[in-house]
């Protein structure tokens, strides 16, 4: 009975990460429409797009690859998995060892993967500058993630994000190495997004853009795929920052179905106020040149290595 | 007794490669299948030894002194935990190889010069892995060393593969002789030249450090360590491709075995500054190989680079193991030892399959340039679905293997602020940093090369026209890909298969793996940290199939074909598409000014001049012109100096000689 419950609580994980990821798209469109004085969609439009999208037929070059039909899938299925890893509103669930946060932050590695070469696959030049640029983001983006998770390890003693989550709530107390790892933490939270400073969400057609220049042979149920993805991860970045500087509210392991109910509606108010925050400093600033981004990222990178080495020499900061 | 079947067996590989001239002079057909299926079947009898050794206990394991060689050493042989998991990496690499060579060979245009050395190259490797003592040691070493060299020479019509054989040889003596010198060090006085005795001995700690240097000199010049890199990215691509995975995957682990032996097993006591030695030169060869592959334009040039930096990620672990040992923490350095081997491990599968790739490109296509390559994931949809596998295993992205022992160090260097040196305890996050950057310019290394040979459209005539690889070559691939498929989902019991090698090299063992349920592994204990491939592969299928199932069934499932979109300005031209160039332009540009001094001289000429504009790039090899051309330089002054003593009378050179006599005979006399 416990196992069924736990692989239930799992399951519901899982299905609400999906199901409130487009919504939490809309809410920062929506938000960020009224900032600049616009009415904007509505908060359900992402959903409509997402089923319009995916009754529509795809339309596949003629050159493409069974590489370029099944990548959204897997691309999908990696972010979902990394997603749905990610303690929400309880941590220490049945399968939350499965993986540990560097083995998310790699699932996530893996889907860029495959979309960077999904943006090769028919071989037209947009495709090839998006896949190029993502990659060179990533290469700075990755070490930062992984020295932020070295940090936030080397305060909580593991790297298993439902026992940094436990002992965040049980250690409050403020320390410089996790205010570095924060803001390294957002910067490689806007970097991963295509968020503004880096890229631009709301933009097709422009030279600088990235994650869109990748995905611009993509339609149909593919692209609804596709975009899917991308607001889970929007969605589990926002987590995973809630989870480790902000986890109070979230349900322990052998928490009741209140408490677990407490949290998501926690859980529900930090992605809001986390959707908030990114688009109020997404107004209020411009993006930037692409080479000027290599230098943003990569102060994400020596934050990072900065709180490690804190850290190192003294186990306090 | 594995270890009399493991020496019979090398005494067949020798024997083949003794019948291999006579067989291509006479039957020329059947040669290549006679030579490669002898040693398929030899080495898969290394690879039971090896494993029946390693999983059997110490039943099976043993040493045997023959009566050859030196008449006052005599020959040792060992088959311990740690030959036997090298055997295992050897023999794998040396079956699959010699499987995927049964096809490959068919397009080797002269055999003769392949055949004979190709079972010799396997005989020496195994020796290497098999030897007991100093004199067998650097004898099959050179074995392995000329017997390759051979192979690399095999195409030596071509001038550049003149010069590769030229600059390994020159690598190859130097690298001997470093670990000549290192085993006179560790005989000592006595003059005893087995393993057991040297490990008998106690050695004093200065000496122990410079055994260090040499063997990181030695081993480290064969591994591929930076700065000792160099001759790697000439001779690995120059040899026929199945040679290159073995001399890529196998050869520079090999040598890692050496390192190990040696350090570990027979040098005594570290010191903390050894393990800072060998961080440094691992991260800094983890980092510079990756930037060099990321910007090749010579598909296997890049696979031999990709090699230094995972030699690199591997000498990172040892290092972090010598720091753990020195300070006497017998589970972090188990850890950091066993991640460091099963990464060798890893490394020899997908280098090879790599490998296996670029030669089903190079016999399909008869091009290794990638920036005349591109769509072949039309012409060999399997060579590029293999090819595939290879690039996410080796750019450690999970559920493969790669990803498992690079996660297994990140894991290690947590430990490490448990260190009392204040050196280690900055050095060991900066390396961190430094893996996880060289794992990230992997990643980009591997789009770029998958990216740029499998997909878009053909940029030339050779990739249009490329044929599917044969039968043999695609299954030795699918073997390989399989293995790294199993050693990503299911890592524990090869944690655990090598948990004895590290209770023998630094006294304590990882914590036996399947603790929690599905397959889960636990570098230290529960709290910390697990990772369960085999549920997150499990996952990533159902969520994928699932979300196949259900858009398919519910939504739509209809597909239309149409020219490509390309912001409506679609060029039918194949020359508009990125190039392997274009996409390595921004890496370029964010770490070459640092890494190569990258320069970029732009002439425009102004409005109304007719003259072209020229962009030219300047690359420089820092490690090429800071070490090895005033080196260079120096010994041909020296030649120059010298020369004179070419051209004295008779009389002089008595002299000389007479004079020689009296110096040594001082020295002689006063040594005593």
């Amino acid at each position: 009975m416990g196992l069924i419950l736990a692989i239930l609580v799992q399951g519901i994980q899982m299905v609400l990460v999906l199901a409130l990821a487009p919504g939490l798209v809309g809410f920062t469109r929506k938000v960020k429409a009224r900032l600049l004085r616009r009415k904007g969609p509505s908060i359900l439009q992402p959903y409509r797009d997402l089923l319009r999208l995916v009754r529509k037929e795809a339309v596949l070059a003629d050159n493409a690859s069974w590489l370029f039909r099944n990548a959204p899938y897997l691309i999908f299925a990696t972010t979902w998995v990394a997603a749905a890893l990610v303690p929400t509103f309880a941590a220490g669930l049945h399968f939350s060892w499965a993986a540990d946060l560097i083995a998310i932050t790699a699932l996530l590695g893996s889907a860029r993967f495959f979309l960077a070469l999904a943006g090769m696959d028919i071989g037209t030049s947009f495709g090839g500058i998006g896949s190029s640029r993502e990659m060179l983001f990533s290469t700075l983006a990755e070490p930062a993630m992984i020295m932020i998770v070295f940090t936030v390890a080397l305060v909580a003693g593991s790297t298993q994000l439902s026992t940094v989550a436990a002992f965040m709530v049980d250690h409050s107390t403020l320390r410089v190495s996790l205010g570095l790892a924060l803001i390294g933490l957002i910067i490689v939270a806007l970097t991963e997004n295509a968020r503004v400073p880096v890229d631009n969400p709301a933009t097709h057609l422009e030279l600088t853009m990235v994650h869109e220049a990748m995905v611009l042979e993509y339609s149909g149920r593919h692209l609804a795929v596709i975009e899917l993805a991308s607001a889970l991860k929007l969605l589990l970045y926002i987590s995973l920052i809630a989870c480790i500087f902000a986890p109070w509210g979230m349900a322990r392991q052998g928490d009741g179905l209140v408490e677990m109910a407490i949290g998501a509606v926690t859980w529900v108010g930090k992605l809001a106020v986390g959707g908030f925050l990114m688009v109020v400093f997404e107004t209020a600033i411009a993006k930037m040149r692409v080479f000027r981004v290599p230098e943003f990222v990569g102060g994400a990178l020596m934050l990072g290595l900065l709180g490690t080495l804190l850290l190192f020499v003294s186990r306090s900061f | 007794m594995p270890i009399a079947a493991a020496l019979l067996s090398v005494a067949g590989l020798a024997g083949v490669a003794v019948v291999a001239p006579i067989l291509v002079a006479r039957r020329k057909a059947w040669a290549t299948s006679i030579v490669y299926g002898a040693s398929f079947v030899l080495a898969a009898v290394l690879l039971l030894c090896g494993l029946s050794a390693l999983l059997g206990g110490s039943a099976f394991q043993g040493s045997v002194q023959l009566p050859i060689g030196l008449p006052w050493i005599g020959a040792h042989f060992v088959l311990d935990p740690l030959s036997a998991a090298f055997l295992i990496i050897v023999d794998f690499g040396a079956m699959i190889a010699s499987f995927y060579a049964i096809g490959y060979g068919a397009h080797e245009e002269e055999p003769g010069r392949v055949l004979p050395f190709y079972p010799a190259f396997l005989a020496g490797m195994n020796l290497v892995v098999l030897s007991a003592d100093a004199f067998g040691f650097l004898v099959a070493w050179e074995f392995m060393s000329l017997s390759s060299w051979a192979l690399v020479m095999a195409h030596h019509h071509d001038p550049e593969n003149r010069r590769a054989g030229y600059v390994y040889l020159l690598m190859a003596s130097f690298g001997t002789l470093m670990l000549l010198l290192a085993f006179g060090l560790l005989a000592g006085p006595n003059g005893d030249y087995a393993f057991s005795a040297i490990r008998s001995f106690e050695h004093i700690p200065w000496i122990s450090g410079l055994v260090l240097v040499l063997m990181l000199l030695g081993a480290g010049s064969k591994a591929g360590l930076a700065p000792l890199h160099v001759w790697l990215p000439l001779a690995h691509p120059a040899a026929p491709s199945h040679v290159s995975a073995l001399m890529s995957g196998v050869m520079t682990k090999v040598a890692v075995y050496a390192f190990i032996r040696v350090v570990f097993d027979l040098a005594g006591e570290p010191a903390w500054w050894w393990a800072v030695t060998v961080l440094t030169l691992g991260a800094g060869s983890a980092v510079l190989g990756v930037l060099h592959a990321v910007l090749q334009r010579d598909l296997k040039r890049l696979l031999a680079y990709s090699t230094v930096e995972n030699v690199g990620i591997v000498f990172i672990g040892l290092g972090l193991a010598l720091a753990f040992k020195t300070n006497d923490m017998a589970g972090a350095a188990a850890l950091a030892v066993t991640a460091s081997i099963f990464h060798a491990f890893n490394h020899s599968l997908f280098k090879s399959l790599l490998f296996f790739g670029a030669g089903n490109v190079l016999t399909g296509s008869g091009e290794r340039d990638i920036e005349k390559l591109g769509g072949l994931v039309h012409r060999m949809p399997e060579t590029a679905y293999l090819f595939l596998g290879g690039c996410l295993a080796i750019s450690a992205l999970p559920p493969l293997n790669g990803f498992v022992s690079e996660w297994l160090i990140l894991q290690a260097i947590l430990l490490s602020p448990d260190l009392p040196q204040w050196a280690l305890r900055f050095l060991v996050p900066a390396s961190g940093a430094m893996l996880a950057l060289a794992a990230a310019l992997a990643a980009a290394c591997f789009v770029r090369a998958f990216g740029i040979t499998f997909l878009s459209r053909p940029r030339s005539p050779a990739a249009e026209t490329a044929q599917e690889a044969s039968r043999w070559q695609i299954r030795a691939m699918y073997a390989l890909m399989a293995l790294c498929l199993v050693a990503g989902v299911f890592p524990g019991p090869f944690l655990d298969a090598l948990s004895p090698v590290s209770q023998s090299l630094v006294g304590g063992a990882m914590p036996k793996q399947p603790i929690l349920p599905h397959f889960s592994i636990i570098p230290i204990s529960e709290s910390r940290s697990s990772y369960s491939g085999f549920l997150v592969f499990f996952f990533i299928l159902m969520a994928s199939w699932a979300a196949i199932r259900v858009i398919h069934n519910f939504a739509s499932r209809a597909v239309r074909r149409a020219p490509p979109w390309d912001c409506g300005f679609p060029d039918p031209s194949p020359a508009t598409q990125y190039t392997a160039d274009s996409f390595a332009q921004p890496i370029r540009r964010v770490f070459g000014p640092l890494a190569f001094r990258a320069k970029i001289d732009q002439t425009m000429p102004l409005p109304g001049d007719m003259t072209p504009a020229r962009l030219t790039l300047s690359l420089r090899d820092l490690v090429w012109e800071f070490i090895y051309a005033p080196l260079e330089g120096a010994v041909l002054y020296a030649a120059e100096r010298l020369n004179i003593l070419q051209f004295l009378t008779i009389r002089s050179y008595l002299s000389l000689v007479f004079a020689a006599l009296v110096l040594l005979l001082v020295l002689v006399a006063t040594w005593a």
